[in-house]
């Protein structure tokens, strides 16, 4: 199966699956002209990213860079309006010092809104030019780095989506592909069964503590990743979604955790701990699905696999969303906006392994070119917000110690 | 015999999955004896397998997701009305009278 796969090299080792123009604003104020310069290009690799705050945070900076360096970017434009705290000139150092085009664009220096609309235009039409000419080269399966999340979740998503998302990450393991899987909120209740696939001791005592930390912060924030719609869809509880969220890792033992924005080390399987260290700041971990997208693509995720039960139609700035759907009655109404008709399963007319080879073998064509039906429809959310994080222990990635 | 309807996801569970929707008056069969729906349930929700007490432990996946907060009887619909959990507290808003339950 490896060796069809075709990727753009990137002068970090890594090989991307799309080559897109990021265009960046770095405030919320960036935001208008942003969007206008994307706006020109519609159909087109250009993808609009950015940072809405105004005031300093080592996270967001961090998750910039990384998303700004990401395999699937080919060059960068900056926005600036001139007196925001991001800091443009570092963010522009890393860009410049991967290989890629980066030009920066100040609004307050760049003749205002109309002219500097104008030259991101014309900065973004070269760039294009560039880009398809650029070549792919073979790309192996053990090259790829998938993430999954859920969200949208219902009594169903625990049973056929995540489960066969669960099968597949196990294929793609023993394949020596890197898996990242997430939301430690979503896995209160699930703590020990977790622990026991750990590599080490160690890590399952970090295991351990990633979702307490978790429970604790959900607990002071008085709401625990619990949407009104998933009580609607048949879940009555944090860790009966947990138990069903937690299916999404499958079985392979897992070897580490990470913080947003790490890239973890080449194959295995990595739970992603996404809820801030220290005290509550910034309000609610993720605020919504896209957020943790942004975390799986800034720790190098070329796709993630997103399963619904209720019904996300998102998609992503810079990576493809492949969406499974786990419920059948959903799939039949939102058929436009799912890859994978997951509840076959409980209808009968598929097995979890069936629906397991179908989501790597659309992983395969998806890294392979092939649009998503998110990408068809021009889906390309992206949410960047405040958070706060200290570096992980040694313990969480013991392959490294 | 049991609904096909009914899928069971652990021999430990307590509780069953609905594999599709069940009207309002329609019958479900646990262990040969029937139960009468007395609401519409959708696909995804759950039904008690046996009876279950306040307190005790309730499980799906044979893990504990929640406790009973009432005396829940065989065929009885499982959710937020009966259960609770045993970390944070579910949140629901009221569903308007224009936006029927899908």
């Amino acid at each position: 199966m490896s060796g069809q796969l075709r990727g753009y090299p990137r002068p970090d080792g890594r090989k991307g699956i799309r080559n897109v123009v990021a265009v960046a604003y770095l405030v919320e104020c960036a935001h208008h002209v942003g969007r206008e310069i994307v706006a020109e290009f519609r159909g087109e690799a250009v993808h609009l990213i950015g940072f809405p705050g105004c005031f300093p945070n080592i996270y967001a900076q961090d998750m910039m860079e990384k998303l700004a360096t990401h395999p699937n970017v080919g060059a960068v434009l900056l926005l600036s309006l001139g007196c925001e705290s991001f800091n443009k000139y570092q963010l522009s150092e890393v860009v410049a010092a991967s290989g890629r085009p980066v030009h920066t664009l100040t609004i307050q220096n760049d003749g205002g809104t109309r002219r500097t609309i104008e030259q991101g235009r014309a900065w973004v039409e070269e760039q294009l030019v560039a880009l398809r000419r650029a070549e792919t080269v073979p790309m192996a399966l053990d090259e790829l780095v998938i993430g999954t999340v859920c969200g949208g979740s219902d009594g169903t998503s625990g049973i056929t989506g995540n489960p066969a998302v669960g099968r597949a990450f196990d294929m793609l393991v023993e394949a020596g592909a890197t898996c990242i899987f997430e939301e430690t909120g979503e896995l209160i209740g699930c703590e020990d069964i977790m622990a026991d696939r750990a590599a080490t001791p160690e890590l399952a005592a970090e295991l351990r503590a990633s979702v307490a930390k978790a429970a604790t912060y959900y607990a002071t924030l008085g709401y625990g990743s619990f949407a009104p719609g998933n009580a609607d869809g048949g879940l009555s509880t944090i860790e009966e979604k947990s138990m069903g969220a937690y299916a999404k890792s499958g079985s392979s033992q897992i070897s580490g955790i990470i913080k947003p924005g790490t890239l973890p080390p080449k194959g295995g399987l990595y739970l992603m701990d996404v809820v801030p260290d220290g005290e509550v700041r910034f309000g609610f971990p993720n605020i919504s699905d896209n957020a943790e997208i942004v975390e799986m693509m800034a720790s190098g995720c070329h796709m993630t696999l997103f399963v619904t039960g209720r019904g996300s139609v998102v998609g992503s700035a810079l990576s493809p969303v492949v969406k499974v759907c786990a419920n059948p009655d959903t799939y039949r109404k939102l058929e436009d906006d799912m890859d994978v008709d997951a509840g076959r399963i409980l209808e009968g007319r598929a097995s979890l392994d069936d629906v397991g080879a179908e989501i790597l073998g659309l992983i395969e064509a998806v890294a392979s070119g092939e649009e998503t039906k998110s990408e068809q429809l021009g889906h390309r959310e992206f949410i960047l917000t405040y958070k706060s994080f200290e570096p992980a222990g040694p313990a969480c990635l013991p392959s490294r110690g | 015999m049991t609904d096909l309807r009914l899928l069971l996801l652990s021999p430990a569970d307590n509780v069953f999955v609905l594999r599709e929707a069940v009207g309002e008056g329609e019958t479900l069969v646990i262990d040969d004896r029937a139960v009468t729906l007395p609401h519409r349930l959708d696909r995804g929700h759950k039904i008690a397998r046996r009876a279950i007490a306040p307190g005790e432990k309730i499980l799906k996946y044979g893990a504990p997701i929640g406790s009973a907060t009432a005396p829940i009887a065989v065929g009885e619909h499982v959710h937020i009305h009966n259960i609770k959990s045993d970390y944070t507290a579910t949140h629901v808003i009221e569903r308007k009278q224009e936006e029927p339950a899908q």
